[in-house]
């Protein structure tokens, strides 16, 4: 009994990470089509706004509300990330709606773009690349309004935006000579998020031991997801996300305004990548290179689950998790005491974290050999060109 | 028909989807990480002091960017802080000239055929007359090759598996019998009898464990169970299952994972209560004082690690050390044992070719046998196997993230060939030998 107790418990917990990872993406791939690769990156974003927030709680007059940061890393994670997608979507992927494959390259991109960014990121840089962008989206308001209606306008705005970003690059090498604005933020090496007290410990309920770090990424998956559900069912623009998905053409004609939905739509996903990122901090490593830690992870949960609906993404999170951990601890063996000898090598073979992993993928590609549109198909847009 | 039009390309977009899932997959096992080095140590600068008759090139060849950058910038920086140390002092003698040590640097780029293509183009373009480089054997079996070929010389500072002796690599970092081998001792005599072996799965903790389990089998220990770790994995959860399951009331566990995953498994360990204080000893091979900063100490402190220098090593020569580093790169920055073995091992390659007189590969490698060096760790003399005779330390993780040393087991001998695996026991190698297979013979 404990040991099946302890494996379902195990098995909610590894699939609530991927289902809370997998949430956003299942927004942004299943409801709008878009193939995200810098969805780990967004979630990277949020792990680093939960390093921010430890880090101003530490010291300071706020160290009362030190235990509570990753509480307070929630939202903030939310906002930082779901800006960083908004972003996104206002200048890559709003071009290239109807056209996955480039989308693919393009995010891919953005993901390397924001590595580097956390990697390089320093008071001098930022200094430089705020006053780039202003340049460069301010300096064409100052032409003449004639000037920008010529032929030869796109040269007029290539050429700000090369004075922009020289002018950019010069403060941020001018800023570069004082050491302590040329020093990194974050810089390439591993940063150190460390979980407050109350979450480093366990608990221990009928035998199972349920450490409270695990337990608070349950909840918080729960509560993402209701609040999707309820954001997406209840909710005047998710109705309006849904109209679109179904039907762009026809929301369109009877007055969705389908740019703010692509928005809101991406900017929901990608916050909900930040959310994930706070609760990653908990279990694994912080670093520039984390992202890719989850992203194959997510596409496996989304398409498995069927793209476009949510609870196929709930279901395929927890059998992968539930899978997974079955597999991997060999767990099968004490469940099923009196399994047959060849079958018990057969698993005993597989008991290992990599082979685990090998079989997990194997059944998954092997089912979508019978079910290609993964558990819950449903008939949407994929955004038709 | 409207369905099955719509359909069709969904069925395309998650066959390439999924086949995209496989090469990623694929891709973070080989280790790659994408992106580019960031922080790149400041070149050394020409230190002014002029005078010098001439130049000669060596190579560098760290991971600069990718996963294993967070370790190998230190390694790269320690290596640059003696080059500049040389030239300041006067560059090498050879000849009866002074030359300049001018490093070369390339990216590794935490990708191994990459370390492969980035040897060749210093060995055959830049002429460099060594390159000292390489973290993970993964990086060194792939460099392996192109020096034999070459007939070019590679300085290696990284503790590793052993069961490798080239005649174009300098080992500079530990063997088993200077790390793995009197730790797992240690932990028989004074932790417990039942041992669960955690790794990374790739060459170093696959090769490593079974030298471990070879001499548990020979000096008495129990194997309760292994498991290995895809790089860069942070689900440990069925590891620590697996554990609770072997060891319910405490036992030793000794960890070889790298990376990024040792953050999870500590984290993870902590939170299910496996614990020093509930009667775990872990000990891990790859945790040093750069890995307990980014990993929290809170995580670490009570678990014990092996190593040859521990930056509270409390010698003349190591304060002078960590505090040039500190001084160079930083006041927070630690140093740490690879980052000792790469700075020794650009002192030993001067003295070996001061030695012989001059900088060709050749030379270098048959006078550096026998060399010494007051190295941080204390006098260190190359042997004849192209290894060093090391100090080796067991210390135990403290608050601050130093170590405090437990144990020093005093100069130790590197051995090359493992003596517990029965396939290699009883082989030796001796490259002053003139024999064709001075590299693998049996006495």
């Amino acid at each position: 009994m404990t040991s099946l107790l302890d494996t379902l418990f195990n098995g909610l917990a590894i699939g609530s990470v991927l289902m809370l990872a997998a949430l956003g993406l299942a927004v942004v791939f299943g409801l709008m089509g878009v193939i995200n690769m810098a969805h780990g990156e967004l979630m990277m974003l949020g792990a680093y706004t939960t390093y921010v927030v430890q880090n101003l709680l530490k010291t300071g007059p706020l160290q009362a509300l030190f235990p509570a940061y990753i509480l307070i890393a929630i939202p903030l994670a939310f906002l930082v990330s779901g800006l960083a997608g908004l972003v996104l979507e206002k200048t890559v992927i709003r071009r290239l709606y109807g056209r996955p494959l480039e989308t693919l390259l393009a995010t891919w991109g953005v993901s390397l773009i924001l590595q580097q960014l956390v990697r390089s990121v320093s008071t001098a840089f930022f200094i430089g690349l705020v006053l780039a962008l202003v340049l460069g989206l301010g300096l064409p308001r100052f032409l003449p309004a004639a000037w920008l209606r010529q032929r030869w306008s796109p040269l007029l705005k290539l050429g700000s935006w090369l004075l922009a970003g020289g002018l950019g690059i010069a403060l941020a090498a001018l800023a570069g000579q004082t050491r302590q604005l040329r020093l990194p933020w974050f810089s390439a090496r591993n940063i150190e998020v460390t979980a407050p007290q109350w979450l480093r410990g366990s608990i221990e309920v009928a035998g199972v031991t349920m450490p409270t770090g695990r337990l608070f990424i349950i909840a918080l998956t729960a509560l993402s997801l209701i609040a999707v559900h309820w954001f997406l069912q209840k909710s005047v623009w998710g109705i309006r996300i849904r109209a679109v998905t179904q039907n762009r053409s026809m929301s369109s004609c009877l007055g969705i305004p389908t740019d703010k939905v692509d928005a809101l739509s991406f900017l929901v996903g990608s916050g909900l990548a930040g959310v994930a990122g706070v609760a990653v901090t908990l279990l694994g490593s912080v670093g520039p290179n984390m992202g890719g830690n989850y992203i194959v992870d997510c596409f496996m949960v989304v398409v498995l689950g069927g793209v476009g609906k949510l609870l196929g993404t709930v279901v395929a999170a927890l059998g992968i998790g539930i899978l997974s951990y079955v597999l991997g601890s060999g767990s099968l063996l004490l469940l099923w005491p009196q399994m047959p000898a060849a079958l018990n090598s057969l698993i005993t073979f597989f008991a290992t974290t990599s082979m685990a992993k090998v079989l997990v993928f194997m059944l998954i590609v092997a089912f979508l050999q019978f079910r290609p549109a993964g558990l819950f198909p449903q008939k949407g847009r994929m955004v038709e060109a | 028909m409207k369905s099955l039009a719509q359909n069709q390309p969904t069925r395309r977009l998650i066959g390439s989807l999924s086949a995209l899932g496989l090469t990623l997959t694929l891709a973070s096992c080989g280790g790659g990480g994408g992106g580019t080095g960031a922080d790149k140590a400041a070149s050394t600068d020409t230190g002014g002091a002029g005078g010098f008759d001439g130049e000669v090139k060596v190579g560098i060849l760290h991971s600069r960017s990718g996963t294993m950058a967070i370790s190998e910038n230190t390694v790269a920086e320690a290596e640059l802080m003696a080059i500049d140390e040389i030239n300041a002092a006067g560059g090498v003698k050879v000849d009866g000239k002074k030359l300049k040590m001018v490093p070369v640097e390339e990216d590794g780029a935490s990708d191994w055929p990459t370390f492969a293509e980035k040897s060749k183009k210093l060995i055959d373009q830049d002429k460099v007359a060594v390159v000292f480089g390489g973290w993970t054997s993964a990086s060194r079996k792939a460099m392996l090759p192109v020096y034999e070929a070459k007939d070019a010389f590679l300085y290696y500072p990284i503790q590793y598996e052993g069961q490798e002796c080239s005649k174009n690599i300098f080992y500079t970092g530990a063997t088993p019998n200077q790390q793995a081998e009197p730790a797992v001792s240690w932990l028989l005599k004074n932790k417990g009898k039942d041992f669960f072996l955690v790794g990374s799965d790739y060459v170093y903790p696959r090769t490593a464990n079974t030298i471990m389990k070879e001499q548990l089998k020979a000096q008495g220990g129990k194997l309760v169970g292994e498991d290995y770790l895809p790089l860069g994995n942070t689900e440990v959860a069925p590891i620590i299952a697996k554990i609770k399951q072997a060891l319910p009331k405490g036992g030793v566990i000794v960890n070889t994972l790298n990376g990024d995953s040792n953050v999870a498994f500590f984290k993870q360990m902590k939170a299910a209560g496996i614990t020093p204080a509930n009667g775990y000893a872990i000990m891990s091979f790859s945790i040093a004082e750069e890995e307990i900063a980014a990993i929290g100490p809170e995580y670490l402190e009570g678990t014990y690690a092996a190593w040859n220098y521990f930056q509270s090593l409390d010698t003349p020569a190591s304060k002078k050390f960590t505090t040039d580093f500190k001084a160079k790169y930083g006041d927070k920055r630690v140093t740490n044992d690879p980052a000792e073995a790469a700075y020794s091992m650009v002192y030993l390659w001067k003295l070996g070719a001061e030695k012989a007189n001059s900088v060709d590969d050749n030379k270098v490698r048959e006078s550096l046998v026998g060399v010494s060096f007051d190295a941080p760790q204390g006098k260190i003399t190359v042997q004849p196997n192209h290894h060093i005779e090391k100090l080796v330390l067991i210390g135990e993780v403290q608050k601050d993230g130093m170590f405090k040393i437990l144990e020093n087991k005093g100069m130790v001998k590197p051995v090359a060939w493992n003596q517990f695996v029965p396939e290699t026991k009883g082989y030796t190698c001796d490259w002053t030998q003139k024999r064709p297979d001075a590299g693998k013979y049996k006495l």
